[in-house]
């Protein structure tokens, strides 16, 4: 049924990531940013909240409730308002243990699962994006053939977080013309993790580059087995975490900029009160807002088990635009001082680029 | 609990309110746009329906027995009555807004009534179809600042002026009209009359020729001297000099219909967006959200921007309507939805054209009509200007002496 409105639990829920995010986030993002490292407490802290695991089943270590894509999208927009780079390395886990969760066989999600719903957080990670330009995760370039049992996986990644402190990796790859996941030890002789990577933004979260090379991989470790997964499905939930982190820098953005044209005098009054301004700081208002109902509209389809393309599509592209507009809004109103890493609008506008390009970065 | 998710049986009355717009409203769409100011006599069997809502009880005790039975979103999920207008308003504009503008009986000025008439003022005009009068050739946007005067003199007030680009001023019974019992008092002082037509002094002087939404009657009136009852004012006839609390009330009309205006520039953005969508598909383009926006064509990647905004302008307007159902002051949502929506109808169905090429600037189809009907959802009810600068004060906590 319609509602706009925000439940009591969820507000709560909300509220409680929102303190964290405050003391260990917010007052930190600077010096993530700039030294490239989150103190593994702040995401230990977050990891506590249980977000990844709540929808496991208890048997496997999870809490077993039911998946609540919203609510997830409440959390994600609080993580990504205090630093994106923060949101995507403590909710990691959630990528490799979604689709198990959704695909998996009973052993896959025997063997996986309790190995990563404990009480201390361990990275795992999920590879999609392809460093090479006309990237289109509908038609991914890696490979996986069945060969003799196994899979022979061959093919490039990019910004693959944490992999090389992760024990697996899920893959995605092509397999008979469609995108299957393989989840591939970090020890396997086929996977070769490139040196850190160095991109416009998200400077806090580790990724790398991997390749694989003839890497051999056993069926029993195609998610799903035989029967493989169903990708678009496991695509409309990321699309839906995506945006959700958009909503978050675009609102950190919006906010940032409002207090400022604030606080700001120039010729004697606050630029606020230039329509020049305040039209954009409009502008910024609302579109935060647009991008957020949207976000929750592909949710609410997922919670309602029902498919959600073509709204995750819309949303991505949406967020992806609007991201960009209402973080560039954000620099051009504080001039110089959005130009400058004592502030942190630069690093929204750097980080926002990330959210047309990128792909599975959080999930639902 | 969040969820944006329609029932099916909202989205059954969606579909049924877009079958009645195809079936009544767009074969004859061509027809009223060419024959301007001509009454489109098709829309005589919506005259008993009640589309701006019926009445409420200003009886105590009858609106308390009524909320009684029936309270807020019983009945197993079902909308309010700013919703389920905002959903059949944008269907019936999918069809065609300037005929939507000329159903009978649902005026701005039945809208006014509804919202701030006494029980005595429902009987008399409930059943006739009010047109809304506050412009005027000096007063647009600034609407605190019209002229038009309304002196009291005995029972009557006594009214003055001249009003302009009034929707339906043909076609109506009544106009409600905005004017000022005391200049001296600004905004306080202005308030709105029921004048019916006929009455002396009281003239449609002429009809205007219009970009678009023809087939919507606009016409001038002028006052002079013209008599009308003093119970035919609306709402309270003290100025309350303090403040601008009595023309606030006045403007939360607007609140309600904001997201009106908004849902009808939806209704003919997603018109554009579907026609452009089977041009495309009928050429050949498969649009089956899959594909990455780096990797297809201009048009392809147009198309799916013009959907996406249409999706955002619909939610920004259901969100502000629903929060109108629910009790929540939505003076921000609505400027909001009807910045966004007025907006990017313009702009979408510029672009439809744009794409569609000579198809779109051939008076063949119906896009090039969407075009001139959409851009006045960016000017009246509040220019997308005023809008923003509404939406500006509001979330930067700025008076309107700071921020003008």
């Amino acid at each position: 049924m319609l509602d706009f409105s925000i439940s009591k639990e969820q507000k709560m829920i909300k509220s409680e990531i929102a303190k964290l995010v405050k003391d260990l986030v917010i007052e930190n993002a600077h010096d993530i940013d700039e030294s490239g490292d989150i103190d593994p407490a702040t995401i230990q802290a977050i990891w506590e909240m249980g977000i990844s695991i709540a929808s496991v089943p208890e048997e496997f270590g999870g809490f077993g409730d039911q998946s609540a894509p919203v609510d997830s999208t409440l959390i994600l927009e609080e993580l990504a308002y205090g630093d994106m780079a923060v949101a995507v390395a403590a909710t990691l886990p959630s990528l490799f243990i979604q689709p198990l969760v959704m695909f998996g066989t009973p052993a896959q999600q025997k063997k996986y699962l309790p190995l990563y719903c404990s009480e201390k957080y361990k990275a795992c990670t999920l590879a999609v994006n392809e460093p090479h330009f006309q990237f289109d995760v509908v038609s991914l370039k890696t490979t996986a053939v069945a060969k003799s049992g196994d899979y022979v996986l061959n093919g490039e990644k990019c910004f693959v977080p944490m992999a090389r402190t992760a024990e697996h990796i899920m893959v995605a790859a092509a397999c008979d013309g469609k995108n299957q996941l393989f989840i591939v030890e970090s020890s396997n002789p086929g996977l070769h993790i490139s040196d850190r990577e160095k991109n416009l933004g998200l400077y806090g979260l580790e990724s790398v580059e991997i390749k694989l090379v003839d890497c051999v991989v056993p069926a029993s470790d195609r998610v799903g087995e035989a029967n493989g997964c169903d990708f678009g499905q496991i695509l409309q939930r990321t699309r839906v975490g995506l945006c959700a982190m958009a909503t978050g820098i675009c609102r950190a953005s919006y906010e940032f900029a409002r207090n400022y044209a604030k606080e700001r005098i120039q010729f004697g009054e606050p630029i606020a009160h230039r329509q020049s301004v305040a039209f954009m700081i409009a502008e910024m208002a609302y579109e935060v807002d647009a991008i957020r109902l949207m976000t929750w509209q592909a949710a609410s389809k997922l919670a309602a088990g029902k498919d959600a393309t073509r709204e995750s599509y819309l949303a991505k592209l949406y967020a992806g635009e609007k991201a960009m507009k209402i973080c560039d809004y954000g620099v051009q109103v504080l001039g110089g001082h959005g130009y400058v890493r004592d502030y942190p609008m630069e690093r929204f506008y750097r980080n926002s680029r990330g959210i047309s390009i990128l792909e599975a970065m959080a999930t639902v | 609990m969040i969820d944006l998710e329609l029932n099916e049986k909202t989205e059954k009355v969606r579909a049924n309110m877009k079958n009645l717009a195809k079936t009544l409203l767009r074969p004859i769409s061509r027809k009223y746009d060419l024959a301007e100011h001509e009454y489109p006599k098709e829309l005589d069997m919506f005259r008993s329906l009640p589309i701006m809502g019926k009445p409420k009880k200003k009886d105590p005790a009858a609106a308390a027995a009524a909320k009684a039975k029936k309270p807020a979103d019983a009945e197993g999920g079902k909308i309010g009555a700013n919703m389920s207008l905002v959903l059949s308003t944008e269907a019936l504009c999918w069809g065609d807004a300037g005929l939507l503008l000329s159903l009978p009986n649902a005026g701005l000025g039945n809208a006014a009534l509804i919202a701030v008439a006494n029980d005595d003022q429902i009987a008399r005009f409930g059943s006739k179809w009010i047109a809304m009068a506050i412009t005027e050739p000096q007063s647009g946007s600034d609407s605190g600042s019209i002229s038009t005067t309304a002196q009291l003199d005995g029972d009557h007030y006594v009214l003055n002026g001249e009003k302009i680009f009034v929707t339906c001023a043909d076609r109506c019974d009544a106009v409600v009209v905005w004017a000022t019992v005391d200049k001296s008092a600004g905004k306080a002082g202005v308030k709105s009359f029921i004048v019916e037509k006929g009455t002396p002094g009281f003239k449609l002087e002429k009809l205007e020729h219009k970009l678009g939404i023809r087939a919507s009657d606009t016409g001038t009136f002028l006052l002079n001297n013209c008599r009308v009852p003093k119970e035919n004012l609306l709402g309270n006839p003290e100025v309350v000099k303090q403040g601008t609390e009595g023309f606030k009330g006045v403007m939360k009309t607007f609140d309600n219909t904001r997201p009106l205006v908004a849902s009808m520039a939806n209704g003919i953005a997603s018109a554009a967006v579907e026609f452009l969508k089977e041009q495309l598909e009928k050429a050949g383009y498969k649009l089956d959200y899959s594909k990455s926006v780096h990797n297809m064509s201009s048009v392809e990647k147009a198309y799916y921007r013009m959907e996406a905004e249409y999706e955002a302008m619909k939610l920004l307007t259901w969100r502000a309507a629903w929060m109108a159902d629910n009790q929540q002051s939505n003076n921000l949502e609505a400027s909001m939805a009807k910045a966004k929506s007025g907006r990017m109808a313009t702009l979408i169905t510029q672009e439809c054209c744009d794409i569609l090429g000579p198809v779109g600037f051939s008076r063949k189809q119906l896009a090039e009509k969407w075009m001139r009907d959409s851009k006045i959802m960016d000017i009246f009810e509040g220019t997308g200007q005023i809008q923003h600068l509404i939406v500006a004060r509001n979330v930067l906590k700025l008076n309107s002496s700071e921020l003008r």
